[in-house]
């Protein structure tokens, strides 16, 4: 699986696409941190891009890379290797790349800006960390896509689907249940509707740290031992995990019955 | 060598294996012969571990394909379409599947024999799909492996290469290997292969050599038969 | 400027009458305990207390003018019982002290220090540990109350008191003093022309500062620091608030400050950061709020029903979750010339105030109030479109409450 991983990740750092990628974050990091000067608004608004972006390019460089090494993958499925080594590797081969463009393109002009003496520090790993995340995640879920699909056309429609309904549908959705149902008790349903969208858990992790104050002025129990504590650092760090668990699981199990 | 029982694969609604059997025991070329969308492709990558059939069993030296892939060490595949990850030189290609798959030296002679070192340093994107075909030739040769499977070698290839390409089947034949050839030019076939393989509607029609074939259909030229067989089939 | 008089007064009443130093210890000092001294001293006469551990407690000081001094290590252990000092008279000193273990009752508010009916009083670094009430003043004038720590260990609203409290009381000052671990950290009932200034006051259950039909008073420079609330100001009128610091006061009633049914009040210069709700305002008429700089708080601030003619200026909004929320009409309250973190206009004309106005009620703010659970949903890109349509044409939200002049930079005070 490493050589695999190697050869695509190699592969990916060669394309175009990661330098852009990797352009466009540290474009954004220096606009955000020379031209405004204020690094807590810059925390702010780095975080809506990366709770709605690093998503989006995840779900569309994970489909794209997919169809694209479609002829490197059938090279490599008439050599010894096991197909679980092929798709995994290909799949970190992304993942990984992605990574490091969002980490190095935000990392660089954070740490030009001196981010080291700043306290502002554990806001940004945080927000490197959700992006790391969001990526293998949205990775991962791309994978599956394109492994289930043979059609390009349809793979990256449902791909984009995906991502339109985890980052904007399902909120919609999630706030209309809970107007509807607000006699009821809704704090624990409200957290366990934000655990089943990795959008949404990765958001909760950053409110935890941006937010505290706002979050602890509600009354639930439940929301007062998952805000207040570290309880919920730990079940949301644990959720993101499955969710990366999971469709990897899924690659693995869906790429051992495939044809090509 | 090759063990194929009963075999059974759809691909949605289309039956394309209907119960194949296959035995290959000895060393030679055997030519995969059949119209276009017989099973002839399915039947290779069932055999490389590509397809996954419904039913029915594959063991090649007595061990089971499925879910394995140590066995595929025995194997020398050269694929149908010979698209390789445009970003990639050629060296590297060579370089990657070497390092994938174990040491060799036998690149050095075939990229000769190919006239291939002007290309070593191109991007494989930017090449001809005849010079792609012949680094696929080189890519399925420089390996020493007893069974050799080759999908539409000739794809693309020169006069000169496909000469090149003859003498190298020839070669590995005097070896004692198997090789598995499937292809559309049936002087090719004539030329090269031991026996046939025909399978029509995804089962084994015949199986034999040319000479059993003629006589079978009783027709003198070989490309005759097989046009003979399908018309009768068809008709 | 009374103390000083008073002060003065003090020293000449020491020439005219002969007044004298008794000394207090264990071994070989004029009293073995205090209660005695104060039994044999007269009015003007000056107690010092050598340092060690006194087991006293209700030590009574009735209409005698007494200045009572302790050595460094002096404790006086009042071991649950009663009050530590029961004071009633006028020229009063109490300084250098600890006080500690005062009994916890719910029938009876016992204090370390009882001032009943005193005038030109001093309490000066006293250390109250382990209190139900640190000092209770009633009907009491003209006092200081500086440079005390006091501190309490009570778990719950019901079993604790306050540090300091002050009923019906006039022209005190109340300055430098730590209070923490209490019910509340400063309390005043009916208390006017109070001084309050410099103090820190945090862990407070209840409320850091607390008044109730108090009128006139001016607090400064203190800091409240993760109380229940940080100051409550209730039913009181011309309230000066300068310079303090209000932060990390979390919970679900929990504010930087809450005002009830107040009129005539000033903020200026505050600083309300990390809190839950920063300012919670419910009935309250002509106040101003001036230069406060309103950071990371859950709410900056929460404007309830019947509040009239405030005006809300030059203040900095910068990253709260939610900068207002608003109930009922605006009702001829002002926002105008505030710095807001989330305003995302322009300044074409480079006047320094931006060119379209801004509106701080979002919607989602109402859906938050109307179901709380939707906290959830804090900056989802979801509630950013919604917001951004409700900005465009306001439905919900009253369609007058505007910063029609949002200033392009922080307020710089």
């Amino acid at each position: 699986m490493l050589k695999i991983l190697k050869y695509s990740f190699f592969d990916l750092m060669r394309s175009s696409w990661s330098y852009v990628y990797f352009a466009f974050y540290l474009l954004l990091g220096i606009v955000l941190l020379f031209l405004n000067n204020d690094l807590s608004k810059a925390v702010i608004t780095l975080m809506n891009v990366i709770i709605v972006l690093v998503p989006l390019i995840g779900t569309i460089f994970g489909v794209m890379y997919y169809y694209n090494s479609k002829e490197f993958t059938e090279l490599l499925l008439a050599q010894p290797l096991k197909r679980s080594s092929i798709f995994l590797g290909q799949y970190l081969g992304v993942a990984i790349s992605l990574s490091m463009s969002l980490v190095l393109g935000l990392g660089l002009p954070f740490i030009a800006y001196g981010l080291f003496k700043s306290n502002a520090i554990w806001d940004f790993s945080l927000l490197l960390v959700v992006g790391v995340f969001l990526t293998f995640i949205f990775s991962a879920l791309a994978f599956n896509i394109a492994l289930s699909n043979e059609n390009k056309i349809k793979g990256f429609g449902y791909s984009i689907l995906m991502w339109l309904f985890l980052a904007i549908i399902y909120d919609g959705l999630f706030l209309m249940s809970l107007i509807l149902f607000e006699d009821y008790p809704l704090d624990k349903v409200s957290l366990i509707g934000t655990m089943l969208n990795p959008i949404d858990l990765s958001r909760t992790l950053i409110l935890l740290k941006l937010d505290i104050s706002a979050l602890l002025g509600y009354t639930g129990a439940v929301f007062k031992q998952f805000f207040g504590t570290s309880f919920g650092l730990i079940i949301s760090f644990l959720a993101l995990t499955i969710w990366v668990v999971l469709p990897i699981l899924r690659i693995v199990f869906k790429s051992k019955k495939k044809d090509f | 060598m090759v063990e194929i029982t009963n075999l059974y694969k759809k691909f949605g609604k289309n039956d394309v294996l209907n119960g194949i059997d296959l035995s290959i025991k000895e060393g030679g070329i055997f030519a995969v012969l059949g119209p276009n969308g017989s099973g002839k492709t399915t039947i290779i990558k069932t055999i490389l571990g590509m397809v996954i059939p419904d039913r029915g069993s594959i063991k090649v030296f007595n061990t089971d394909v499925k879910n394995n892939s140590d066995y595929r060490h025995q194997i020398d595949y050269l694929p149908q379409i010979a698209n390789f990850p445009s970003n990639l030189k050629v060296s590297e290609l060579i370089k990657m599947i070497k390092d994938l798959r174990g040491k060799t030296d036998a690149d050095q002679n075939l990229i000769e024999k190919f006239k291939l070192g002007p290309f070593l340093n191109k991007k494989l994107g930017t090449l001809s799909g005849g010079t792609k075909q012949k680094v696929n030739i080189v890519l399925t040769f420089m390996f020493n492996s007893p069974i050799i499977i080759l999908d539409e070698p000739t794809t693309g290839l020169d006069p000169i290469s496909l000469i090149r390409l003859k003498e190298l089947i020839e070669v590995e034949k005097s070896k004692g290997k198997t090789i598995l050839i499937t292809s559309h030019i049936m002087s090719f076939v004539e030329e090269v292969a031991d026996k046939i393989v025909f399978i029509l509607e995804g089962k084994i029609y015949f199986k034999g050599s040319i000479a059993e074939l003629k006589t079978k259909t009783k027709q003198q030229d070989f490309e005759h038969a097989i046009a003979n067989i399908l018309t009768e089939n068809h008709a | 400027m009374k103390i000083q008089l008073s002060i003065l007064l003090f020293f000449i009443s020491i020439c005219f009458t002969t007044a004298q130093t008794v000394t207090v210890c264990k071994d070989g000092c004029d009293f073995k305990s205090i209660q005695t001294a104060v039994d044999s001293s007269k009015s003007g006469d000056r107690i010092f207390i050598k340092a060690g551990l006194y087991n006293e407690s209700n030590i009574i000081i009735y209409k005698k003018s007494l200045h009572i001094n302790g050595e460094e290590g002096t404790i006086i252990d009042t071991q649950n019982n009663g009050y530590g000092f029961s004071v009633e008279a006028t020229d009063i000193v109490i300084k250098n002290l600890t006080i500690k273990n005062i009994e916890v009752s719910y029938t009876k508010e016992f204090a370390a220090i009882l001032l009943f009916k005193s005038y030109d009083f001093v309490i000066e670094n006293i250390t109250v540990e382990n209190a139900f009430f640190g000092f209770l003043i009633q009907k009491s004038k003209d006092g200081l109350v500086h440079n005390n720590v006091i501190s309490g260990e009570g778990k719950a609203e019901a079993d604790s008191g306050n540090a300091i409290h002050l009923w019906h009381c006039e022209n005190v000052n109340i300055t430098n003093n730590d209070v923490r671990r209490m019910r509340d950290g400063i309390y005043l009932e009916f208390g006017s022309n109070a001084y309050i200034s410099d103090n820190y006051s945090t862990e407070n259950m209840r409320y850091g500062l607390h008044f109730m039909f108090s009128n006139n008073n001016t607090y400064e420079n203190n800091i409240f620091e993760a109380n229940g609330a940080g100051v409550a100001v209730m039913f009181s009128k011309k309230i000066k608030m300068y310079n303090n610091i209000f932060k990390k006061n979390w919970g679900t009633a929990s504010y930087g400050i809450l005002l009830k049914e107040i009129n005539d009040a000033e903020l200026k210069h505050n600083i309300f950061e990390d809190n839950t709700i920063g300012i919670n305002a419910d009935g309250t008429n002509r106040i101003t709020y001036t230069e406060n700089t309103f950071k990371n708080n859950g709410y900056a601030i929460k404007v309830h029903g019947a509040c009239y003619d405030n005006i809300y200026s030059k203040n900095n909004f910068l990253y709260n979750s939610f900068d207002l929320s608003y109930s009922g009409n605006l009702n001829s309250n002002k926002f105008e010339n505030n710095y807001w973190s989330n305003y995302t206009g322009y300044d074409l004309d480079k006047n320094g105030i931006g060119d379209i106005p801004y509106r701080p009620v979002k919607l989602f703010s109402y859906l938050v109030n109307r179901t709380p659970e939707s906290i959830v949903l804090l900056r989802s890109l979801f509630i950013d479109i919604i917001d951004f349509s409700e900005k465009v044409s306001p439905v919900f939200t009253p369609e007058n409450l505007i910063d029609n002049q949002p200033l392009m930079k922080q307020v710089k005070w």
